[in-house]
């Protein structure tokens, strides 16, 4: 069970989330080859370890969630608005 | 006296016989007679334990069901024998060991139809293939609907798949409950309207799906290599040469990566990035009962499938937790989901002890159809992206790859299966949802 801290509403269950995919992958240019939408559309880094993926709190603010979870421990180190960015790694490991 | 010259190495020759190579023999009822007769001392090792040599034709990475199964259609079906399954851990015990152990055909989209079809029908003659004992138990995979809408689309499913070919029967809800006793018909949530049956869906002993491979394979001449993980892809310009393994460097002419669940990790090694998503699917088994259900059973209502075992546990599973992870035990919202859908439907077992649960990782697509397909990179094959199919499609898939590698082009009833189609726009939309991989 995960517990997203949810800036909003504070820690709750992740049965309250709904996931949402990749939060790294961002829309190509109107100008940008087909090739590059069927990356933005198919292709995703899906790796062993950090992640930022999105959330949507539907059982309490119903904002959508940046959050940054490990895909093997599944510990959750940051979580933040859309707009927001996690730290560099580093910062995130002194901190 | 002078060494005898070296032959010139031959890149189809078969590799001269070593002494660490075994044979199992055959296996047979006179045999088992007069092994009893004997104290069973004259049976030998089912595969060889290879060491790895510096270079193979073919090097196949991971020991799966279907990592094996290629290497022995590679061996049997082409006469390439030049090949090394390589495994990181012991011979089994990923995925292969952690499915539910369901075979069918029922699926929707026409070219998937076929192709697992292809696969129930290599099921189907698979213990005489490799003289091995797969318990294979065509019992019927019972599929029920709940609603009128679902009634509309399974009927259209089992015409479709009655015009390739393939068996399917209506069952009314009286039938229903002739199969399957235990169905609560009326249950208050999602009443039975009715089934659809595939008499020739069933199951397979997982485990000895993977055991016959290896032995078939090592006795056709391939190299089952355990405990050897590849650590990185050496590559000239475009055309790859060989693993880095921790059990050193292996040069090859063709890798073929069969490692679902972790197929984006080792193409990144290649530099590839895939369309693949990696999500964890958890497994059940309750404690041993008597006779209760002789067929696979599948809820319509939510995603819940269940059969018993031989030894009488109910094996069962549900849908995916629902987002990535490497984690290979699942989480407690997936337990309480799936348990829910069990009593829902056979309230007779809300009393049965659940006795281990556990979880294998999937590689889940974009389209939730496999991937079977040369890459970017020459003399690079991937078989993954396999969903919630890879063991019933074990028999094909290995067939299908050991085809595309063999030949240099796909086997037409996998051809719809290349890594192309997604950029090109000729996805096989088994759901219908979309590229969401954590709704199929």
């Amino acid at each position: 069970m995960l517990r997203i801290p949810c800036p909003f509403c504070g820690v709750r269950d992740e049965v309250e989330f709904r996931y949402r995919g990749d939060a790294t992958r961002s829309r190509p240019g109107a100008a940008e080859e087909a090739a590059a939408f069927a990356a933005y559309v198919y292709v995703r880094a899906n790796p062993l370890g950090w992640h930022l993926e999105w959330w949507l709190h539907v059982g309490g603010c119903r904002r959508l969630l940046k959050v940054e979870r490990h895909t093997l421990s599944h510990e959750i180190r940051w979580v933040g608005a859309p707009g927001e960015q996690p730290p560099p790694p580093e910062k995130a490991q002194a901190s | 006296m002078m060494p005898p010259p070296m032959p010139p190495p031959s890149r189809s020759s078969a590799p001269a016989i070593r002494p660490d190579r075994t044979s199992s023999g055959r296996y047979s009822l006179w045999r088992l007679l007069r092994e009893g007769l004997a104290g069973q001392r004259g049976w030998s090792r089912v595969w060889a334990k290879a060491p790895p040599r510096a270079r193979y034709r073919v090097v196949i990475v991971g020991g799966g069901g279907h990592g094996l199964a290629t290497a022995f259609y590679l061996a049997t079906e082409h006469g390439i024998t030049d090949v090394a399954v390589l495994e990181r851990g012991p011979l089994g015990l990923g995925n292969v060991a952690r499915n539910t152990t369901i075979i069918r055909s029922n699926y929707f989209q026409p070219a998937n139809v076929r192709f697992y079809e292809f696969s129930l029908k290599l099921w189907e003659h698979l213990e005489h293939t490799l003289n091995f004992n797969a318990m294979v138990s065509q019992r019927g995979t019972l599929n029920l609907f709940h609603t009128e809408a679902q009634r509309d689309l399974f009927t259209r499913r089992a015409n479709l798949m009655r015009l390739e070919g393939v068996d399917a029967e209506a069952l009314s809800r009286a039938q229903v409950k002739e199969v399957v006793p235990l169905v609560d018909l009326d249950n208050g949530r999602y009443p039975v309207l009715g089934g659809f049956l595939q008499p020739r869906g069933g199951t397979v002993r997982h485990d000895a799906v993977a055991w016959g491979y290896a032995r078939g394979a090592s006795e056709a001449g391939v190299d089952v290599v355990e405990h050897c993980a590849v650590t990185g892809l050496r590559r000239d310009g475009q055309r790859v040469t060989g693993v880095e393994t921790t059990r050193g460097f292996i040069a090859a002419d063709v890798v073929c990566l069969a490692v679902a669940g972790y197929s984006s990790e080792l193409a990144r090694l290649a530099g590839i990035e895939l369309p693949i998503e990696t999500h964890v699917l958890q497994a059940f088994v309750t404690e041993g009962l008597k006779p209760v259900l002789d067929v696979v059973l599948t809820y319509g209502a939510g995603h819940f499938y269940i059969n018993q075992s031989d030894k009488g546990g109910l094996v069962f599973g549900g849908a995916i937790d629902g987002y990535n992870t490497y984690g290979q035990r699942g989480t407690l919202p997936m337990v309480e989901e799936v348990t829910a859908a069990a009593v829902t439907l056979l309230p007779a077992l809300a009393r049965v002890k659940v006795l281990r649960q556990w979880g294998g990782v999937m590689d889940m697509t974009m389209d939730g159809s496999p991937i079977i397909s040369a890459t970017p990179l020459e003399g690079l094959v991937l078989n993954g992206g396999w969903c919630y199919g890879g063991f019933k499609a074990i028999p094909a898939g290995g067939f299908t790859t050991a085809h595309l590698i063999a030949h240099g082009t796909p086997h037409p009833v996998a051809a719809h299966l290349d890594l192309g189609r997604f950029a090109a726009g000729r996805t096989v939309d088994e759901r219908g949802v979309g590229p969401f991989p954590w709704l199929h």
